[in-house]
This record gives structure tokens, sequence and C-alpha cells, in this order.
């Protein structure tokens, strides 16, 4: 079944791509039945997993020990639940929110694309298998960001993503390599068996640092957070499901998945909790100081993130248990906040902060939606968000204590990202929806329609449902997840209420600083752009961009000049320089003894007539002269086959010799004069120097060659049998009919080939002149 | 004999090479047949040339073990290959060359290049 559930949205997408034009915006609703499918189908799942997952593999790659291999246990059907749930939300809302002109095919296409690989992603249990999918989410996520690619933002957001995820997960492929390296193979569930030897290994290092610069550009972990942001050109959709809700969390995935395997050492931990709580401050600060909700969103999305990926840093089970209940929580919320933003957008015509407001009034539905969802944001009690958050918090609290004086800085750093993130979750609600309005929208605000309401409605209510009794998903749904990653049964203590404890204290503070900084908020906005500096990772992207470009250009225009000689000299040192270097450094030019048949006069005489012939060809300035004497060493050649008794070649290269020199006088007639055209002297100089080189390293290798015996000669092969099994005397032509009977018929394909070019260069003149002159005829007559 | 020969053959790829590098299209086209001419030449000489009759059944020339000596087939059934497949190259160059100096009104490489200009 697992296979099926995963090409079933592959072939969706085949379909789509056939027939999905004709369906018009009409397409999203027929295409709604695979996600939906699938969700039910893991629905039915949740439960009823046996224990180590549902597993299907087949041999793919055998020599590399390479398994088509996937698993479905509880950490998987966490993500595969939410890429096929959201994703069908997602898919409904798109058929209203892209307007009827616009390509829907083309949008569900990429989509159902996108959610194939996905699962892929989380369906995988070799790492290489992964990997693929991975590149895949990647790929996909560049084709809908630049989904309106008429737009120049919408371009290069859809590259900066290309170009920042995919050096990650190249870097990702070479840790994965090196892991393979050191534990031989790349099934999660034997790497975790070995996790003790790959710790031990001196590639462990590279191993971490590789694949988390995978996962922390996947995830947009500061520095590589860039991406995210100008990602948000994308429909919002797209943002919702792809850079909320689902392929961002891939790196999270992977640092969970992984943490069995990689993790439990200070290598591992440090890096992660640091970039996570690192990236969870500047998010939430800089999301503070946005003007453009979604904006303001995709930096929430990035605080969000590292605040998960310091919770799977931690690696204790409870923290596990913890992140995956907040990522759960986070891709419902902030998918709802994308989608309430995208109506917002929709109806008003703007997403700017200094525009917007008072919108409550028209806007009953959303404004409720919108307000309850970042709620949960900010980690308000009796909505999901807070439950989980305290989770987190119980983590850091405990591994703070782990660290002496330092007890509060893990605590502390969660804390104010908190107090801030709060601080923008008011905003959202009460600056859009509460007030008066600030400015003029493009277009009146109105509610939007049910159906437009409809997902994220039904993405709030989960909010609010899981806030109210975690025991819905905790036992069924996250439980399985964390108990998953961290290889025994983890049962995480979700509850309303804890008491007056460390991390109630946290949220308190957060909470209540949030309210009291509230009305200073324009004030730190102000403070915090003047807190930026020059030195950012975007300018160091488009540095990075920018060179890379130049750098590109320079070798283009150096390289691909368009001029046949610049080719061959490059080629033709290479060759130089490769084998005479093989050659020099085996000691080949070495003499060895030859067995030499002794020169006849004739021989003598042709070559002779060869070199001199050679020379005038080189020399001369008339073409026909040069073209006749070339007629002479081809001639010269007959005769040398003929003296080493080669009927056959002599025969052959008399009649090809004869019809060569005929075609080249026949186009010698249509060619301009052949006059020495000027070439630079230091060129003429490199020629010459590399012709020569040339020659002589193929004189050297035709003498090597002598006296070379690799293998004992197969002729007397084709000598003794060629009467007995050929049934012809003549054995050259026995061979080529018979024994290589294949060859020739390659060699007549090519001739057939050159045959055809020939007639379709030459055939098109002669039929243009009859064209021609059937016209001329016609004018006359008319 | 092989030693003059290898010779002649690196000769005939030196010229052939540096008519490559010319800038006149029927100099590169000669330059090509050079070429084939030293690689048949040097098929035929790799194995050493031996010395006997044609390689045709009862035509080899008495050796003192009582057998018939005959030269090397194998080379002449390669050659025979590339010959042909040598003429087909040239023929298809020729006529290549010959269509372009017919749009172009130019035998030169230069002119022959892609329109488009590479980029400052």
């Amino acid at each position: 079944m697992l296979p099926t559930v995963l090409t079933l949205p592959f072939v969706a997408a085949g379909l789509v791509a056939l027939f999905g034009h004709r369906a018009g915006s009409k397409l999203a609703s027929v295409a709604l039945a695979v996600p939906l499918a699938i969700f039910a189908w893991l629905v039915a799942q949740v439960g009823a997993l046996p224990p180590g997952g549902l597993v299907w593999s087949h041999g793919w790659i055998e020599e590399l020990g390479l398994a088509l291999s996937f698993r479905l246990d509880g950490w998987s059907l966490l993500f595969a639940l939410l890429i096929a749930g959201i994703g069908t939300l997602v898919l409904w809302y798109s058929r209203f929110y892209l307007g009827p002109d616009e390509d829907h095919s083309k949008f569900v296409l990429y989509l159902l694309l996108f959610m194939g690989s996905m699962l892929g992603v989380v369906f995988a249990e070799n790492l290489l298998v992964l990997y693929m999918f991975w590149e895949l989410t990647s790929i996909s996520s560049f084709l809908l960001i630049g989904y309106w690619h008429e737009r120049e933002a919408s371009r290069e957001g859809a590259l900066k993503a290309l170009v920042i995820t995919v050096i990650g997960g190249f870097a990702m492929l070479v840790g994965l390599l090196l892991l393979s390296l050191s534990a031989g193979t790349l099934s999660v569930r034997e790497l975790a068996l070995k996790a003790s030897e790959i710790q031990a290994h001196p590639f462990y290092p590279w191993i971490v640092g590789l694949i988390l610069a995978g996962a922390f550009t996947k995830s947009a972990q500061v520095p590589f957070h860039i991406w995210l942001p100008s990602a948000m050109e994308a429909p919002t959709p797209v943002s919702a499901y792809l850079h909320s809700a689902t392929m961002v969390k891939a790196g999270l995935y992977l640092v969970g998945r992984l943490s069995l395997v990689l993790g439990g050492t200070a290598a591992w931990t440090y890096p992660v909790v640091v970039v996570g709580l690192l990236t969870m401050l500047v998010g939430s600060y800089t999301a503070l100081r946005q003007r453009d909700l979604k904006a303001l969103l995709a930096y929430s999305t990035v605080s969000q993130l590292g605040f998960i990926m310091a919770a799977l840093g931690l690696g204790t089970p409870g923290a596990l248990g913890a992140a995956a209940f907040h990522l759960f929580n986070h891709a419902t919320f902030k998918g709802a906040l994308f989608l309430v933003v995208g109506i917002v957008d929709h109806e008003t015509g703007t997403r700017d902060l200094a525009k917007l407001g008072g919108l409550r009034r028209a806007m009953p539905w959303s404004a409720a939606f919108m307000t309850l969802s970042a709620l949960s944001l900010a980690g308000v009690p009796l909505l999901s968000g807070f439950i989980s958050k305290e989770l987190i918090f119980t983590s850091l609290v405990e591994a703070g204590s782990l660290m002496g004086g330092l007890a509060w800085l893990l605590p502390g750093v969660a804390t104010v990202a908190s107090l801030l993130t709060a601080l923008y979750s008011f905003v959202l609600f009460h600056e859009v929806f509460d007030g008066q309005a600030r400015g003029t929208t493009p277009r009146p605000a109105r509610e939007a329609s049910p159906a437009l309401l409809l997902s994220p409605g039904l993405l709030t209510a989960v909010a609010v449902l899981v806030g109210l009794g975690p025991h819905l998903v905790t036992g069924s749904l996250i439980d399985p997840a964390a108990s998953a990653l961290a290889g025994q049964p983890v049962e995480i203590h979700a509850a309303l209420w804890h008491g007056v404890n460390a991390p109630f204290l946290m949220s308190a503070t957060a909470l209540v600083g949030a309210l009291a900084f509230y009305p200073a908020r324009h004030r730190l906005r102000a403070l915090l752009e003047r807190l930026t500096t020059r030195w950012t990772a975007e300018r160091a992207y488009q540095a990075f961009l920018n060179g890379l470009m130049g750098l590109a250009q320079r070798v283009t225009d150096r390289h691909m000049t368009g001029r046949l000689a610049d080719y061959l000299l490059y080629i033709l040192i290479a060759f130089v320089v490769l084998v005479g270097g093989t050659v020099l450094a085996n000691g080949g030019f070495a003499l060895r003894p030859l067995d030499l048949a002794s020169p006849t006069v004739v021989e003598l005489v042709l070559l002779a007539a060869m070199v001199a012939g050679t020379l005038f060809v080189v020399r001369t300035r008339s073409g026909l002269a040069a073209i006749i004497t070339l007629g002479v060493v081809g001639y010269s050649v007959v005769l040398l086959w003929v003296h080493w008794q080669a009927p056959d070649l002599a025969l052959t290269q008399l009649v090809v010799e004869s019809v060569s020199v005929v075609l080249l006088l026949l186009a010698f007639v249509h060619f301009p004069k052949l006059e020495r055209k000027p070439v630079a002297a230091g060129r003429r100089r490199l020629n010459l120097a590399v012709a020569v080189l040339s020659g002589a390293m193929v004189s050297w290798l035709s003498i090597r060659a002598n006296g070379t015996q690799l293998f004992e000669p197969i002729s007397q092969y084709f000598i003794e049998n060629s009467l007995p099994l050929g049934g012809g005397r003549n054995i050259v032509n026995v061979i080529l009919v018979d024994f290589r009977g294949l060859d020739t018929l390659g060699e007549i394909t090519v001739l057939s080939i050159a045959a055809l070019g020939v007639y379709m260069l030459v055939g098109s003149r002669i039929r243009r002149t009859r064209r021609e002159a059937a016209e001329r005829q016609e004018g006359e007559g008319l | 004999m092989e030693l003059l020969t290898s010779l002649v053959i690196g000769l005939l790829v030196g010229a052939g090479v540096y008519l490559l590098l010319q800038r006149e299209v029927l100099r590169v086209v000669l330059g090509t047949m050079l070429i084939s001419h030293a690689t048949n030449l040097m098929l035929f000489i790799s194995g050493g040339v031996k010395r006997g009759g044609p390689p045709i059944v009862g035509r080899g020339i008495p050796t003192a073990g009582g057998g018939l000596a005959y030269t090397d087939p194998l080379p002449q059934a390669l050659i025979l290959t590339a010959i042909v497949i040598g003429f087909a190259s040239t023929a298809f160059v020729l006529v290549l060359a010959y269509k372009a100096i017919q749009s172009r009104g130019s035998d030169d490489m230069e002119d022959l290049r892609s329109v488009e200009e590479p980029h400052e």
C-alpha cells in the first residue's frame, strides 16, 4: 500500500499535465480526491501501525546496496498526515484563491508533484532515497515560488530558495556518503544499530556538519533563513503549505530522524540547540520589524522552526515529544494564519500593515480565525500553542539545569524570543482587524466566501480543540512520533495546568511582557530598524551570487568562443598534457627493444612521397594544387596497402580516394580563392607548437605500440576459422560480414546517416531551385 | 620500417592538426583527411608489419614450418571500416562547408562563427 500511496500524487500529476488544462478552475476540486484519499488511508493507520512501522522494500541498485525502501512509523505518520491533510485544505482553498484566468492546471500539477516528493521524504527508509525526494521538493518549491513567473521578484525568490536549499542538499549528500562509508549502510534502521560505531568514527564531525548544513538550509535556520521571506512571492496557499507547514519542516524531520543515529553528543546537541535558539531570536525580532503581513509570517515561521529545532537538538524523550507536538501545532495555526492573510490580501488588495485596520466589522470570520490562531502562536492558555510551548520550555529548563552557572541562558533566550513572538502575534490581529482603518485599501474590504473560509476555519478549529483537549492527539499521534525518534516508548504529559513552575513563569513573563510592551511597539520597531547592520546574510548571498555569475560568465566567454580552432586547441592541449604527462609519470619514454621489419625500397619511396606531399599541402596557397597533392598522398597510401598485401584495403581506398578528389574538386568550384588569412603571430606559434607536439605524441604512441603485447593476438583464430566457420576464403571479408557483422551494420548505418545528411543539405538547394523555377514560370504565365 | 612509418604518421597528424587550426574551410577539410590517413596507417602498423601473403585462404607464403604465412587480417578489417566511415564524414563535412560558404559568402572560419558575440 505504501508505494501506491506514494505514486498516487505522481500519477495524478501526470494526468493533470496531460488533461488538466481542459478542466479549468474546477481542476483543484477534482484533484482534491488524491490528498483526501491519502489522508483517509493515513488516518486509518493511526494507532494501527505495527511496532517498527509499516515497511516496503524493493531492490534497486543492488551493487550499491541501494534499495527503494520505505517505512511508515509514528514520526513519518505525523508528517504524512500534515502533508495530506493541509494539502487537501490548500488545494480546496487555492481553487477559490486563484482567479479564473490563472493557470490552474500548472498550479495543481506542481502542488501534486510537491506532495508526492514530500511524502517520499518522510516515507524513505534509505537516506539516499530520502535525498532524492528531498531535492525533488526543492525543485517543486522552485516551480511554485516562481508560479507568477512574469514577476521578477518571484523569479528571484524562486532562484534564491533553490540555490540555498540545493547547496545545502549537496552538502547533505556528501555527509550521507561519508555516513555510508563509515557505517556501510544508509538504511535508517541499520544506522541506528551502529550509532556508537558511527560516533566513534573520524568522519563523525564531518558527517554531522554536512548533514546539518542540509537540514539548516531546508528549515531556514540562521544564517540560511533569508530564502524563506523571499519565497513569499509564491501564491499564499503555497506559502501556507510548503513554506510553513511542510517543506520547511523537512530539515526538522531529518534532524529528528537522525537523532538516534548521530545525536546524544556535544557535536550534535550544541550546534542544533544554539542555531535553533539563535534562529528563534533573530526570526522573532525581524518579524516584528515587518510591515508586510506575509513577510511577518515568514520570519515568524523562521523563528518557530528554530524553536522546534532547538527542542529536537536537546534530544531527551521529553524534548522530542514536545518538538513533535509543537511541530503539529505550528503547522495548523501557522497554516491558518497564512490562509487568513491570503484572504485579507485577496479581499482588500493589500497586505501592508500601514493601510489595513478595523477589518473586524467587514470580515468577522476572518478576524475570529486570525485572532484565535495568533493567540495560539503567542502561547495564550487554552490554545494549542500554549501547551506545546510549555513542554519545550520544560525541556529547556531541564537542559539548563545541567549547565551550572549558565542555567538561565537557554530558558532566558527562549523567553525573550517568546515575548517578541507574542508581541507580533498581537499585532497580527489587533492592527489588522481592530481599531480604525489606517489607510485606504485598494479594494473595499468584504468577507470572503464561505468556501475560501473553510480551510483556515478547519485549521483554527484544530488549534482550538487541541488547546482544550490535548489528549485528542497526544496519545495517538505525538507519542508514537516521539517514540519512533527516541527508540523507546515516550509519553508526553500535555495538560492545561501544570501548576506554577518555571515553564509557566516563562510563559507568563512572555505574555505579560508582550502586553506591557505592546503600546510601545512602534518605538520598539523603530529601535529595531536602527539596529540593522551592513553585514547581513542577504548581502553575503547577493555577493556570492554575483561572484558566481561573474565567474561563470568569464569562464564561458573564455572558452565558448565559437571558434573551431579554439575548441580544438583546448582538446589537443589536454591530449598532449594528459597523455604526455601520464607517459612521463610512468617512465614511458624509456626506449625498449623494437620488433621491426626491415624497410624495402618501395616502402621508402612511398613514405618519401607522402612526406613531400604532406609538406606541400600545408604550404601551398593554391587550393587546386592542395587537393591534387592530397590525392597523391592518398594514392601513396593505396600503394602501401598493395605492397603490404592488403588487397581489400587497396581497392576500397582507391575508390574512396578517387571519389574524394572528385568531390573536393566539385566543391572547390564554389569555394572562394584559397588565400591565407592572417593569423596573429603569437597564435601561429601556438598552433605550430600544438601541431608539432600532437604529431610527436602520436608518433611516440605508435612506436610504443610496437613491441607492446598485452594479450595474445586473436588474428590466428580468424585465419584458421575463416573457411570452416565463415565459409569464405577472403579472411578480411569474412571478418567484416560474419565474425564482426554487427560492426559492419553500424558502419553502414553511419554511411547512411552521412548520405542522408548530404542529401538534405544539397537537396534543399535543388528543391529550392526547382521551386523558384516553378514560381518564375507561374509569374510569367500570369 | 615501423619506426619510419611512425615518424610519417606523426608528420601526417602534425600537418593535419596545423591545417585544422587554420581559418580557411578547405584547409580544415584537408586536415581531417590527412589525420584519417594517419589513423589508418597507425592501426596497420600497431601490431607490427608482418610479411606474408594476402589474407586469402590458400594464398599465404609457405613458411619453414610447413604452414602458410599471411599478413594480419584483423587490422585490415578494422581499417576497412575506418576508411568507409572516414569517407562518409569527409563527404558530409565537405557538403556542410559548401552550404556554409553558400549562406555566408565566405570560407573564413571566423565568419562562420555564430552571430552572437560573447558578452562583455
